[in-house]
């Protein structure tokens, strides 16, 4: 049986969790306050995800505030970034408008408007 | 003569004008000194913002968003790029912009909302020498998230402080190197899941009960002599390190911008370095209102909007009714617990009492006393000073003659 800690980042409470598991089964999970918890904590065991923020070059040169509208695997963040770095957003945007679909199980969508200047 | 003034654009700002609009003021205008609303949440564009506002995880500029449709949609007048130079006890407001110049405004009541600004390299007294690269971390997030500059390669960010650990992050993300993360207590000013998903996630190291003791370089900044204090916060001589950076970023505290708040003679308490305000966020002068980050820093902007709907509505009734004071009570604490928001109560009504604690406790007894007998006690698992922890007033507590006060009796000090 192996024993692991874990701090949820769902919100900022911040709750410790420790989740017990025997080879690739999850046997108990404890210290949560939620539901939204135990289902972090055991996404954090099985396939560890998180939400991506960054920014997209404009084609004014400005910077738009972007964000993966689900979680993407954690080990896929650099990559996702690179993809995010490659792409250049056509203004006007308007928040929640999709840039990139299907990357890593995600979209890319705007976090902000943004007028052409 | 306008019926409401708010100076400041920022979260406090757009809720306290949307709050006072609500409540039945028509009359508003705000007054803002960057080109949009939305104060510093334009620049968070990380998550995590909403949960208790709107249920939902939100990125800063999104949660402005909320605000800032409302404040359009009933056309409450904001005028942008104008800067406020003075407020006068009798609520006249001088301000300043490109197209009017400079101006006057009477106003019937005056909600102060200018939000706080970071403690600077100055107030630290880290010896060395003053090359460029050293930024303080909200400096750092504009110029990576808005403007689109990385301010360098290699980095030591001083302060565990929240923004000093997003920025962590960001940097990395960019493509920066970030070495440590040093912060001076024995424990984080964070909260656990920006150390949980800004630090360990990266593998970035959090050095507890440590310091930048020198900084090196001529032009730019070349490295950073870290060192571990002691219990008193002494930098232990035989544990400096040199570590090679060309970029400092400090994360060290913030500051309420509260120079228009003394122009107006108002109150201030040197612990909060905000006003003194009662239950409604009046502050010692009548018709002068404050909120937000100006009054006292808050480690969650969803409470900023809370606090700034109470200024809004009370501003609104103060308008409307001119309420006179039916009480005249302070609220006193113990030594454990470093303030309270209000510090003084003017009516008989329930209301909640904000306060932070000095130290980190455990399975802790809250007391309300008055006049030394116990009338109400709470009790939490847990205390810590990045927390703002609260407790409900009762209308039945409130009396003229009553002395309350807030004590902490911990089982245990962490």
């Amino acid at each position: 049986m192996t024993e692991r800690k874990i701090t949820c980042i769902i919100c900022p409470m911040g709750c410790s969790i420790t989740v017990k598991s025997e080879g690739a089964r999850i046997t108990e999970i404890s210290g949560n306050t939620c539901r939204r918890g135990a289902a972090y904590a055991e996404a954090e065991i099985t396939h560890p995800e998180r939400t991506l923020t960054t920014t997209m070059r404009c084609d004014n040169g400005e910077r738009l505030p972007v964000k993966t509208d689900r979680p993407i695997p954690k080990e896929k963040m650099m990559d996702c970034m690179e993809l995010i770095d490659s792409c250049t957003a056509s203004l006007p945007v308007s928040i929640g408008d999709i840039l990139l679909a299907d990357v890593f199980g995600s979209n890319i969508v705007a976090t902000a408007n943004k007028q052409e200047s | 003569m306008t019926d409401l003034v708010i100076i400041g654009g920022g979260p406090a700002g757009m809720s306290a004008a949307v709050a006072a609009y609500e409540s039945g003021v028509r009359d508003i205008l705000m007054l803002e000194r960057d080109e949009h609303l939305g104060g510093i949440l334009q620049q968070c564009i990380h998550n995590g913002f909403g949960l208790h506002r709107f249920g939902e995880e939100l990125t800063g500029p999104e949660y402005a968003w909320k605000y800032e449709k409302i404040i359009q949609e009933l056309g409450i007048p904001v005028k942008y790029r104008t800067m406020v130079l003075s407020v006068t006890p009798g609520r006249i407001i001088t301000a300043a912009n490109e197209e009017e110049g400079i101006f006057s405004i009477q106003a019937g009541a005056v909600i102060l909302c200018m939000g706080c600004r970071e403690r600077p390299r100055g107030a630290l007294n880290i010896a060395g020498t003053r090359p460029a690269g050293i930024y303080s971390a909200g400096t750092a997030q504009k110029l990576v998230n808005q403007k689109g500059c990385l301010p360098g390669r290699e980095a030591v960010i001083l302060g565990s402080g929240d923004i000093g650990l997003i920025m962590a992050r960001r940097m990395t993300l960019e493509g920066a190197r970030v070495k440590a993360v040093c912060e001076l207590m024995p424990y984080s000013g964070g909260l656990a899941r920006n150390i949980e998903q800004c630090l360990r996630d990266f593998n970035i190291p959090l050095l507890l009960s440590h310091t930048v003791v020198q900084i090196h370089g001529r032009k730019r900044i070349e490295g950073v002599t870290i060192a571990a204090v002691d219990e008193n916060r002494k930098p232990l001589e035989d544990t400096r390190e040199y570590i090679p950076c060309d970029t400092l970023l400090l994360s060290v505290g913030l500051i309420p911008e509260n120079e228009l708040s003394l122009m107006a003679g108002i109150e201030m308490d040197p612990v909060t370095g905000g006003a003194l305000v009662d239950q409604d966020r009046q502050t010692s002068r009548e018709g002068i209102f404050a909120c937000g980050n100006v009054l006292h820093v808050h480690d969650l902007v969803d409470f900023v909007s809370q606090e700034a709907e109470i200024a809004g509505r009370s501003a609104a009734a103060y308008l409307e009714r001119k309420p006179k004071p039916e009480l005249s009570l302070s609220l006193a604490v113990d030594s454990r617990i470093r303030y309270t928001v209000p510090q003084r109560i003017t009516r008989a009504e329930d209301f909640t009492v904000f306060f932070r604690v000095r130290d980190r406790y455990q399975n802790v007894r809250l007391n309300l006393l008055d006049r030394g007998n116990v009338i109400y006690t709470a009790r939490k698992p847990r205390m810590t000073p990045g927390e703002m922890e609260s407790i409900r007033m009762r209308k039945e507590f409130l009396h003229q003659g009553a002395e309350l006060k807030l004590e902490l009796e911990p089982e245990q000090k962490l």
